[in-house]
């Protein structure tokens, strides 16, 4: 079964069987969390599991992916995080000291993001049975009142931001995973973006949408929004923030890095007119310290992302359908 | 000379005339045949052909039956001729009716060349039509790129808005003339006009439009000039600057331009040309020739860099006949208007806007086109005719098909992108659309489409795509089929199945050699050197080029010397460092890792990439600009050294493992044999193994026609040679010659796999 790369085969796995047997209004809205009213308060409330090989990379850990990955899925609802928990399933045989340092990643990252793990579970499953470490976290978190964060919300006209470099994460993963050095060490982006989330609402109460392009990265989120809002997105190849060497990394690799996962990297869609205020409160926080304007919504190709290429051809970017194959002939 | 006729021997009948009868002087034909005979009645295109009435003597009415598809105008192609007896009514004139719309099927002329009689009014000063820019005739000029709807008359086409001055209206009235009802007919006094627009200068019209254009490529500049089927890019062929600046504006790398020499003479002059090229050069469709390139000639280097062949086309519109009319140029290049990877552009309006990063001025006109149409290109081969791109001159004419299908149709593949419309025994292959990666080509597609299926009334049941998961061609097709079935025919089965469906191949199995780059495989891996037991209706893998790594996907495609290093270490090879790919390859450390650890690699059968790492070793080509540029390069070499023993590849069961062949390479590249040389072993080296693996599968009872395709076969020393070879050996071969052997041919066989309707017994045997 190929339907881990994140791209359309999980979408049609989620679409076609998940959707379906647990039906309701809330799960249908394939955002990364569920808003849910309770006791008067409005909660934002997710889960995701980590199943990252290697465990330890450049830049952070399973146990910092754990707790960004949840925190940034509530924050891309407009939430501020505040509760986790935390399932680990060990693979019989793993160090413990592995762990430790897992769990001590974990604890450090809650704290940075200023949310408290709650409860947790452990179990163990037989050797063979699991990658050493897998971890499942939950998180619920409140959003403000007025605050109406949806994919749906985009519309012809708006503005497409990304908060910083695209593409670092993934080829930080890979780069140590298979010993391949591309010059300078790329380090993941792995971040808590809850605080510049919480910065941008101050400025910007009505953003319209924000996402956290993980894993099928940039062109995959885009995608999903094209398609739930009914919108064209046509984002301008010149003003993608790419770093060199992840650049050269994809070039050599034959990647293009709007498929690349970042891990804390975030899209915001506003209305234009809000967008260079936003822009910059943006660019005041260490985290979008390079947030771009990288393209627009628009009436034409509803549902299709583009790219303006820099001899003004406009070059499709769709779904990625499980591992990039060559199409050259 | 009229007939004198007793009423009681007098019949009358309607007679039904289909094929490609509309745009091709049909009717003024059947009009002077009825004069001739002293028939009485009339003649009506319809959307199902033409329609004649006539009325007159017994043997009279069944001469002129006879004579309807025996002395049919040069154009025409009549498939039918259908008729009725009718109840005599009498009268005596014979009338051209308007067309009368109704169902049925008439098929479209693709745009023709000018002809031999209007080229002598427009080279007569005393002709009204003197330098005309837009002199047709029935027998010549645009049709299917004009034709906005059926059936086929002046209001539906792109001159509806073109009233006929008297001069011109009596021709169109006058059954003895040649412009008899020829409708994109007009003069200097009601037809469009020329016209020069430069930034910033006020427009010029008609001879000093000419004038104009004559002194910007004189001074070097980039002219958009409207064509037949879309603006084309000029410069002079033999200034280096111009065709630089050209290059570099277009993002173009080393890709060949093709150019149009003002005369054949000229085009000699550039080329080595034989009978069958100058035929093919000179004929009414007026295709690029691709041909062997003289040394030493006007050409700009820039023109085709590292290419041994030029592509010339000639004159196929009296506008271009005009570009040449002046002291100067005798070579323009003439390439498609558009931002590379976009289709070509049509309309005066998009060629001011999308061409304004790339020409300095527009000799354009008013006579809108309707559909775009690229030129067509074409290599012959034995005598025989490669085309590589079908297009102009060629599209929308039906291919004959050797088994009915249903109303289908196919998208074809990814790239240099075509489709097929079918319906009952015709196959309506599209013009080049392009590359599907770009969002004006998938809106150029859906045009392209709507049009044809408008002119050919076809209504598709079903939906026919390639089984790459990505091709967007796909993706499309799923996103349309409205509920009608989409059904996936793997990529090579398709080649094979187009060029048996482009020889009317009714037998059995064949031997399908499948040699192509890229295809996606029925087991997930990137196929392209396949030898295939197939039919219609399925295939078998009998055997193909073993696995080796593709380092990066496209990556690896557009670096042949990872591709050579990969074949290498599949090979079991060192990187020996005397070796020119390993020293071209700068990046080998990190590909070491790559192929090590296998990542973003995946399986290739493909003979495309073979090629490329052959032409790596023999230091040919590292990097490629282009689709192909190192198997063009090395067979550039090659042709230069015939004679040449082959190399041998393993032969193994269900295998054919080139090892041998790469150690053999290694071995001559270090002894300093020259790259030509080994190009020439490895051509001979592939035809060989076809042979034996033919024989093979021959002895193994199997069958003893042998079927091409894949882009590989656009290789001219290759095809000849392997059908040579297969030939000697007494087998009988089917190869590319209406349809081409790349994924441009791709839909055709996708149709006539998917939509071929099954006969009965199979279908019980099926269920
Ligand atoms: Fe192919
Ligand atoms: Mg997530
Ligand atoms: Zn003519
Ligand atoms: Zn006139």
């Amino acid at each position: 079964m190929g339907h881990g790369g994140g791209g359309q085969m999980s979408a049609e796995l989620i679409e076609h069987l998940f959707v379906p047997a647990f039906s309701n209004p809330l799960l249908a809205g394939l955002t990364d969390s569920a808003v849910v009213t309770l006791g008067g308060a409005h909660l934002a409330f997710s889960t995701d599991s980590f199943v990252v090989q290697p465990l330890f990379f450049p830049g952070g850990s399973i146990g910092d992916l754990a707790v960004n990955g949840t925190v940034n899925d509530l924050a891309m609802s407009g939430a501020q995080p505040a509760y986790l928990s935390c399932g680990f399933i060990l693979e019989e045989g793993v160090e413990l000291s592995v762990v430790g340092r897992i769990a001590k990643d974990l604890g450090t990252a809650a704290e940075l993001a200023g949310v408290i793990v709650a409860t947790g579970d452990t179990k163990v499953v037989d050797t063979g049975h699991g990658d050493g470490v897998y971890i499942n976290t939950a998180g619920i978190g409140l959003v403000r009142d007025g605050v109406d964060i949806r994919p749906q919300r985009a519309a012809a006209g708006d503005v497409v931001i990304i908060s910083g470099m695209i593409g670092v994460h993934g080829i930080a993963i890979m780069s140590v995973r298979e010993g391949i050095s591309f010059g300078t060490e790329v380090v993941s982006d792995c971040a808590p973006l809850n605080g510049l989330v919480a910065a941008m609402l101050d400025t910007t109460p009505d953003l319209h949408v924000l996402r956290d392009p993980t894993r099928g990265g940039v062109a995959t989120s885009l995608n999903e929004i094209a398609k739930a809002a009914g919108v064209g997105i046509e984002l301008t190849e010149r003003n993608l923030p790419i770093p060199e060497t992840v650049a050269n990394a994809c070039s050599f690799l034959g990647l293009d890095p709007l498929y690349v996962a970042n891990e804390g990297k975030l899209l915001a869609i506003v209305a234009r007119d809000q967008a260079d205020e936003l822009l910059a409160t943006m660019r005041a926080h260490p985290l979008g310290a390079d947030a771009a304007v990288i393209g627009e919504c628009v009436p034409d190709h509803p549902g299709m992302v583009v790219t303006k290429t820099a001899f003004g051809a406009t070059r499709v970017v769709d779904t990625p359908i499980g591992e990039q194959l060559p199409r050259i002939c | 000379m009229g007939v004198t006729t007793d009423q009681v021997s007098r019949i009358r009948a309607r007679i039904t005339v289909s094929g490609a009868v509309q745009g091709v002087g049909f009717r003024p034909f059947v009009y002077a045949l009825a004069r001739e005979l002293g028939l009485s009645g009339q003649v009506a295109n319809t959307s199902s052909g033409v329609v004649v009435e006539v009325e007159g003597a017994g043997p009279a009415v069944a001469s002129f039956t006879a004579r309807l598809d025996a002395d049919a105008p040069p154009l025409a192609v009549v498939d039918r001729v259908l008729s009725t007896a009718l109840p005599v009514i009498g009268g005596t004139a014979f009338v051209i009716r308007d067309s009368a719309t109704g169902p049925g099927r008439t098929l479209v002329s693709p745009d023709v060349a000018t002809c031999n009689d209007c080229l002598a009014e427009f080279a007569d000063p005393g002709d009204r039509r003197y330098r005309h820019p837009f002199i047709t005739c029935t027998n010549c000029g645009p049709r299917f790129t004009i034709i906005t709807g059926l059936p086929y008359d002046r209001p539906a086409t792109t001159m509806a808005s073109f009233d006929l001055c008297p001069e011109c209206a009596h021709e169109y009235a006058d059954p003895a003339d040649r412009r008899f009802h020829a409708q994109p007919i007009a003069c200097p006094n009601c037809g469009p006009r020329l016209e020069l627009t430069a930034p910033g200068e006020e427009p010029r019209y008609d001879e000093d439009a000419l004038a104009g254009a004559h002194e910007l490529l004189e001074a070097g500049s980039i002219l958009a000039v409207k064509g037949l089927g879309g603006f084309h890019l000029a410069c002079d062929a033999s200034d280096p600057a111009a065709v630089e600046t050209l290059r570099k504006r277009k993002d173009r790398g080393d890709k060949p331009f093709a150019v149009m020499a003002a005369d054949l003479d000229t085009a000699r002059r550039l080329a080595y040309l034989d009978e069958d090229e100058v035929r093919l050069l000179t004929d009414h469709r007026r295709p690029i020739v691709l041909a062997r390139r003289r040394p030493g000639t006007c050409l700009a280097e820039q023109v085709a860099p590292g290419n041994p062949d030029v592509g010339i086309m000639l004159p196929y519109t009296p506008l271009h006949r005009l570009l040449f009319d002046q002291p100067g140029a005798c070579v323009l290049v003439l390439t498609s208007g558009n931002l590379s990877g976009e289709p070509i552009v049509t309309s005066d309006e998009e060629a001011r806007d999308r061409l304004a990063p790339l020409a300095d001025a527009w000799l354009g006109h008013d006579r809108p086109i309707h559909v775009p149409c690229d030129d067509s290109v074409v290599r012959m081969v034995d005598g025989i005719e490669l085309p590589i791109r079908r297009s102009r001159g060629y599209a929308p004419f039906p291919i004959a098909l050797p088994l009915p299908v249903r109303p289908a149709l196919a998208v074809g593949g990814d790239l240099k992108n075509t489709f097929c419309l079918g319906d009952d025994r015709y196959a309506w292959l599209s013009a080049h659309v392009g590359d599907m990666d770009d969002l004006s080509t998938l809106r150029a597609f859906e045009r392209a489409e709507q049009h044809l299926e408008e002119l050919t009334g076809v209504r598709p049941e079903v939906l026919v795509t390639d089984k790459h998961p990505s091709y967007r061609s796909r993706q499309w097709a799923e996103s349309h089929a409205e509920g009608r079935p989409v059904v996936g025919v793997q990529h090579h089965h398709a080649h094979i199945a187009s060029v048996l469906a482009e020889h009317a191949y009714d037998g059995g199995r064949v031997i399908g050699f499948a040699f192509d780059g890229t295809g996606y495989g029925d087991d997930g891996a990137v196929w392209g050197g396949e030898v295939l037991l197939a039919d219609y209706e399925g295939f078998e893998r009998y055997t193909h080029l073993s696995y080796v790594q593709l380092p990066g996907g496209d990556a690896g495609v557009l670096n042949p010397c990872r591709m050579a290093l990969s074949h290498l270490v599949a090979a079991g090879l060192p990187w020996d460092a005397r070796l020119p790919a390993v020293k071209a390859c700068t990046e080998q450390e990190l590909l070491r890792v790559q192929l090590e650890r296998d990542v973003a690699c995946a399986p290739t059968s493909s003979m495309g990439r073979l090629f490329d790492a052959v032409s790596s070793l023999a230091g040919v080509c590292h990097r490629v600009g282009y689709e192909a540029q190192a198997a063009i390069e090395l067979e550039g070499l090659a042709v230069d050294h015939p004679g040449e023993h082959g190399y041998e590849f393993a032969v193994g069961a269900g295998m054919i493992d080139p090892e041998p062949v790469l150690a053999a390479v290694v071995r001559d590249v270090l002894d300093g044999v020259a790259a030509g040389v080994i190009g020439a072993r490895f051509h001979q080296a592939v035809a060989d193994v076809m042979v034996t693996t033919a024989e093979q599968v021959r002895a193994a009872s199997g069958p003893d026609t042998v079927a091409l395709s894949g882009g590989v076969f656009a290789n001219r020393l290759l095809l000849s040679a392997s059908t040579r070879a297969l030939s000697a050996a007494g087998f009988e071969v089917l190869r590319p010659r209406r349809v081409p052997p790349t994924d441009a041919g791709l839909a055709l066989g996708q149709l006539a796999v998917a939509a071929r309707v099954p006969a009965r017994k199979e279908q019980t045997a099926c269920v």
